[in-house]
């Protein structure tokens, strides 16, 4: 929090990429599978500002979750560099690593999983500013307390555990957990989409009252483009282990890539027909070599370029990317006349 | 086979142990040929009132009410007198294809054997018969794809596989419980769209249970909303989802961020009851702004809203007025953009 300069990220990354190992001899791969398998983050930066919430939008295989894990080094990134203010964090190890950690919070999508039934909620969060060693002993009941009451739970419930909560409850105190630690950033992985309608919207106000009134920086992964609208003041679309487009949100951007376009168009609306859009095909790629636009296989506008090369991220209008060989021909085309 | 009007009424699924009640006194008609929608949240009873129509509940639980297919009463028949229509006229998809697909059989197989069950075509024209199925339901390459187990499938592959199986009979009213949730939403498009494409071309009838009013409003003529195990609205799913006449559905309405509306979400306050621990009275007075004595004292019936259209709300009128053209307008504007 020291050298934070005016304009600095709190949070980015430069060229992430993460190669999993690929299984072989037991568990045969499908046979649309092929042996050159793409790595699940490739070449991906992004940053983050201060007081900003950024939306990550993708479906399942995006590599969303990986580049979660890797920001949060939950995961050692194969390549590239994570830095938290301005410090590098790929090359951490042991104790300046988990003194690093605590900066960097992560809200899982599940709080039953991620919390444990046999502690009180209000010892889970005292636990955590222990461990940080955060406050003299005597001031953590209080600290619990406003924990609480800052996420909408009664200070009195500390002593509840977490069967005893409803979802959105449970969610809240995965939250206040999370806030404990006095993160710089808050990385939360579909924390809303396991919760009844009725709840994430709480879940969604508690968050976006945060933001705005303690400036919270927060990263939010989602697949619901509705949740992040209301949530994000930038979106990155991913798409195959690629950052595919990003935009701000306010006013709703004029969505380029045609991947965006196909899923934006596949969400149900109320009050509108169905979709004719849907596809057969699926979002996890298959056959799909190391290099050239993963989404070229369902592209409408696909270009021989597409086979070779992976578009780079290029700006079409002011703050609104598009890493796509069609539409950078097109912004040139009307750039030339 | 053509498809009949199913008539259900005062349908009650209870815990056989305890006599809890799950759901209470659901009544329904779905027209021959038409689409009829439950949403509702976790535990509202969609999904049982759904089961109970073929008598396929968890163990531990009983139905009453009459169920009524065409000039055939449902209810009361023998278990084998039951397995006749399950399949045959009645068939049935679920979330999660893989726990209906047997992961030791080539999906040919599978389709096969329904087939030959429901005494189909014979040992040398079934297979064929199956590939066939695969490719009305958008499996490019059938022949080749009928060869491979369920594993070698990609999720939204593998529900159009359960969907070939559950017509393979070709039943005049099939039961679909969420069948897309687990889906990304472009694949979510493309199954939704299988359905209503096997409905108007076999004019069968359709339930469609899910927790998604997007889905719900552009899939079904007919909606039910539930809560806490019973029915608090219905009517055409045009009408109840953009002029709602019950402080729940309204509710849900304002919480859900839906595209166009950057306005605060507005949550309903505390979270979903459990159907056992509901009170003499409307069972979501607790949580209901319009909550008044009355409400608590004793079960609210469902009134008459229009022609078709009930509501479980004794000042449905107000929820009508006030609610109506604010939301009416919203829709049209991001139909506009």
């Amino acid at each position: 929090m020291s050298s934070d300069a005016a304009g600095q990220p709190v949070l980015e990354c430069r060229n992430l990429t993460k190669q999993y190992h690929h299984r072989s001899g037991r568990g045969r791969l499908a046979r649309d599978q092929i042996e050159a398998v793409r790595p699940a983050l490739l070449d991906v930066s992004i940053s983050l500002a201060r007081g900003e919430c950024l939306g990550i939008l993708g479906e399942s295989g995006s590599g969303k979750t990986t580049l979660v894990r890797c920001l949060s080094m939950l995961e050692r990134p194969t390549a590239g560099s994570v830095r938290l203010t301005g410090h590098e964090l790929s090359s951490l190890h042991g104790r300046e690593l988990r003194r690093v950690r605590r900066r960097v919070q992560v809200v899982f999508q599940d709080p039953f999983a991620s919390l444990n039934p046999r502690q009180s909620i209000g010892a889970a969060l005292a636990e955590v500013l222990r461990v940080h060693k955060l406050l003299a002993v005597a001031a953590i009941p209080g600290r619990v307390a406003s924990l609480l009451d800052q996420v909408g739970i009664p200070p009195g419930w500390a002593g509840r555990y977490p069967s005893e909560l409803s979802g959105g409850g449970r969610q809240r105190v995965s939250i206040a957990r999370a806030l404990a630690a006095q993160p710089d950033v808050l990385l939360a992985d579909e924390a809303v989409s396991a919760l009844d309608a009725s709840v994430q919207a709480q879940v969604l106000n508690l968050l976006r009252d945060l933001r705005e009134q303690t400036g919270l920086s927060m990263i939010f992964v989602s697949h619901n483009v509705h949740v992040l609208q209301y949530l994000a003041q930038r979106t990155a679309v991913m798409f195959g282990g690629r950052v595919v487009e990003e935009a701000v949100s306010q006013p709703p951007p004029d969505w380029q890539h045609p991947y965006t376009r196909e899923l934006l168009a596949a969400v149900p609306v109320i009050g509108q027909p169905l979709a004719r859009a849907g596809s057969a095909a699926t979002s996890v790629r298959s056959g799909l070599g190391p290099t050239g636009c993963p989404y070229r296989d369902r592209c409408p506008q696909r270009l021989d370029r597409c086979e070779r090369q992976d578009p780079e991220l290029a700006e079409v209008t002011e703050a609104h990317l598009v890493a796509c060989h069609a539409v950078a021909a097109q912004t040139a085309k009307g750039l030339a006349s | 086979m053509t498809a009949e009007q199913l008539k259900v009424r005062d349908l009650e699924v209870s815990v056989r142990s305890d006599g809890r009640r799950l759901v209470r006194g659901v009544s329904f008609d779905v027209q021959p040929g038409s689409s009829f929608g439950f949403v509702g949240e976790t535990s509202s009873g969609k999904s049982l009132s759904c089961r109970a129509v073929i008598s396929l509940l968890p163990a531990g639980l009983q139905a009453s009410g009459d169920v009524q297919y065409g000039s055939r009463r449902l209810s009361g028949l023998t278990s084998r007198e039951l397995s006749a229509v399950r399949g045959r006229t009645i068939s049935m998809i679920f979330q999660d294809p893989l726990a209906a697909l047997n992961p030791m059989m080539r999906v040919g197989d599978a389709i096969v054997q329904v087939l030959r069950a429901h005494g189909g075509p014979d040992r040398r024209a079934a297979p064929g018969a199956a590939v066939e199925l695969l490719e009305r339901v958008g499996i490019d390459d059938p022949a080749r794809r009928a060869q491979l187990h369920p594993h070698e499938f990609s999720g939204g592959m593998r529900q159009r596989v359960a969907i070939a199986m559950a017509l393979a009979a070709r039943p005049s009213l099939l039961i679909a419980d969420e069948p897309t949730s687990a889906l990304d939403v472009v694949v979510q498009a493309g199954i939704l769209n299988l359905l209503d494409r096997l409905r108007r071309e076999d004019g069968m009838s359709l339930i469609l249970v899910s927790h998604d009013f997007g889905v719900i409003s552009g899939a079904c003529d007919q909606v039910a909303v539930m809560y806490a195990g019973q029915v608090v609205e219905q009517g055409p799913a045009s009408q109840v989802l953009s002029s709602p006449a019950h402080p729940y559905t309204a509710g849900l309405l304002a919480s859900l961020p839906q595209p166009g509306r950057s306005r605060p979400l507005v949550p309903i306050p505390g979270s979903v009851p459990d159907p056992a621990d509901i009170g003499a009275g409307c069972a979501f007075a607790p949580r209901c702004h319009l909550a008044q004595e009355a409400c608590l004292s004793e079960p609210v019936p469902l009134l008459d809203v229009a022609a078709g259209r009930t509501s479980r709300c004794l000042r449905w009128t107000e929820v009508y007025r006030q609610e109506a053209p604010a939301g009416m307008d919203e829709g049209r504007r991001s139909v506009v953009e």
